[in-house]
Formats: structure tokens, C-alpha cells, sequence
């Protein structure tokens, strides 16, 4: 079973990469680009088909290690 | 004073811990990340700077987790010191050690040169060798210094008197141009509520010697063995 983890920066917290990425995309001239908030992706391989388990073990994986929650938020979806 | 200097993979400042820790009378040895425990008797931990595990995820989260951090959890909770530099401090914030996190500087750049701090208080066993205020002049490497917190944590660190160094210039005075990361009030670094764990993203341990042009970091390393 495959499932994706999103970690990205909570509301308010200074990106300055996501800010560089922005400049960078409005230099290429790519338009309509308002702002950008960089993260993270794991595509993680799990073992099994329990979906609800699945979903607990990478909660608990984000909140152990994959995300630092002082500032990131983390989404986990079964693929 | 006895002091364990623990080694990750990619530490890299280790052994200018250990010269600084030696030359102010220190009984200093280097412990594996791996061990489960620190030498019996250790008085001090030491995090020392460099890129454990390559800054991957985020610096100092892989480390922040290694076998040996139960230990220096243990050994801060009764009371004993430790001291992280740099990456070391990233790993105090990513272990729940210190709160907070070091965010990539304010600019992007990676920053290495020499840089004043004002001490803010010198009741500590970090710092009772150097004057209240007094502006030290150390040395700063550092791509993710930028200190930030949730509002209240950053208002209780103030409000306990934790903020144990800002960044200066020459002159003592805080902040502005002086701050060369973005750091939330200018912070460099932070005791723990017992003042028994500093975290701080500068380097004394360079600047201990007159060969390399100072030795203002001195007084931490001296301020510790007195302790």
C-alpha cells in the first residue's frame, strides 16, 4: 500500500526559500504566480492493507520525526 | 569537571570542544551517538557543532532522536549541564531539550565570520566569568540560525531571564545590523528553565586561542569548570 505525507509550513511562519522560489518563478516571467510556501513530500511504502492502521503508524511517525510541529504541519493520505 | 563531548556523524567541531575544554582544566573525552550511555560521572554534555547526518530533514532532527539523547535527557533532568553549539543547539531544539527552532537564515546565505554577543546575564554556570553585558566577540558558521518560537514561548524565555546571548556589535548595543540571521529579538541563545541547558548558535570554542585573533570564548569554557 502506498501513502503520501505533506509537511508544510504553518500560516505565519517566515519562507524565505518559498520567497526565493517566488522571485524566481516571476523572473521567468511565469505569470499569475501570487505566492509560494515550500515543503516537504515522503511517499512511504507500507506493509499490509490496513488502511486506519496505516494512517495511526504515520501520525505518529510525523509527529515523532517527519515533522517539527513548532512550526510545520503534516497531512498523511493512504494512495 | 568531567565533559562528554558526544559525536555524530557530521559533527565536525568536536575536537575544538575538546582543545577548549582541555586548555580551561576539563577532564574532556568524545562518546559514539551510538552509546547508551554517558562515562559515569560526567558533570558536562557537550553537542558540538557541524551537519549531523547531513542536515537531512531538518539540521539536528535525525540526531535529536539518536540512542545517546535518552542519556543527555536523563542526565539534564537531574540537574546536570549541557551545553550545544550550533548544531548542537539545533539538536537541543529538536530533542525538546530547549524549545523553539532554527529556521534557514533570514537572507538565505550561509553566514561565517566573527560576530559580538552581549551577555545577558552572568548568575550563570555558562557565563559567571564574563561582566553582565559585557560584548564578547566570537565567531559565527551557520546557514539556519534564525531563532523562532511560538509568541508565548518566545514571552516566557524573556519574561524568565533565558535569553542567555544576543547578537551585538562592538559596542554592546543589540540588534539591527548586528543580527545576522533574522533571529526572533536577536536571540543567540537560551538556557533551559533550570539554567542548566544553553543551547546558542555562535562558536566560543573557536575563539579561545590569540593565534586566531581572540579569546573571548574563553570565559564559557572557564565559566564551567569553576562551576
Amino acid at each position: 500500500m502506498k501513502a503520501r505525507v505533506t509537511v508544510t509550513l504553518k500560516t505565519g511562519v517566515l519562507d524565505p526559500q518559498g520567497k526565493a522560489i517566488e522571485g524566481a518563478l516571476h523572473s521567468l516571467g511565469i505569470e499569475g504566480v501570487a505566492s509560494v510556501r515550500q515543503g516537504k513530500v515522503f511517499d512511504i511504502e507500507v506493509v499490509g492493507d490496513d488502511a486506519e492502521a496505516a494512517k495511526a503508524a504515520l501520525a505518529a511517525a510525523s509527529e515523532k520525526l517527519l515533522a517539527n510541529t513548532v512550526v510545520e504541519n503534516y497531512r498523511v493520505e493512504i494512495l | 569537571m568531567k565533559a562528554a563531548i558526544v559525536l555524530f556523524p557530521g559533527s565536525n567541531r568536536e575536537g575544538d570542544a575538546f582543545r577548549a575544554l582541555k586548555q580551561a582544566g576539563a577532564d574532556a573525552s568524545i562518546v559514539w551517538h551510538d552509546d547508551h550511555d554517558l562515562p559515569a560521572k560526567t558533570d558536562l554534555v557537550v553537542l558540538p557543532g557541524g551537519f549531523s547526518y547531513g542536515d537531512y530533514l531538518r539540521c539536528g532532527a535525525i540526531a535529536g532522536r539518536a540512542k545517546i539523547m535518552d542519556a543527555v535527557r536523563a542526565h539534564a533532568a537531574r540537574g546536570g549541564f549541557v551545553l550545544g553549539i550550533c548544531n548542537g543547539f539545533q539538536i537541543l531544539c529538536e530533542s525538546g531539550l530547549l524549545p523553539g527552532v532554527l529556521m534557514r537564515n533570514r537572507d538565505l546565505r550561509f553566514v561565517c565570520k566573527r560576530q559580538f554577543l552581549r551577555v545577558e546575564r552572568n548568575d550563570t554556570v555558562f557565563t559567571s566569568a564574563y561582566k553582565k553585558h559585557q560584548a564578547i566577540d566570537v565567531a559565527i558558521a551557520h546557514g539556519e540560525g534564525n531563532y523562532e518560537a511560538h509568541e508565548e514561548t518566545i514571552r516566557e524565555l524573556e519574561d524568565q531571564g533565558r535569553v542567555a546571548f544576543r547578537y551585538c556589535n562592538a559596542d554592546a548595543v543589540v540588534g539591527g545590523a548586528a543580527n545576522p540571521n533574522g533571529s526572533t529579538n536577536d536571540i543567540a541563545g537560551i538556557y533551559s528553565e533550570k539554567l542548566n541547558v544553553l543551547g546558542m548558535m555562535p562558536h566560543p570554542e573557536n575563539l579561545i586561542d590569540p593565534l586566531v585573533g581572540g579569546i573571548d570564548g574563553r570565559g564559557l569554557f572557564a565559566s564551567l569548570v569553576a562551576a
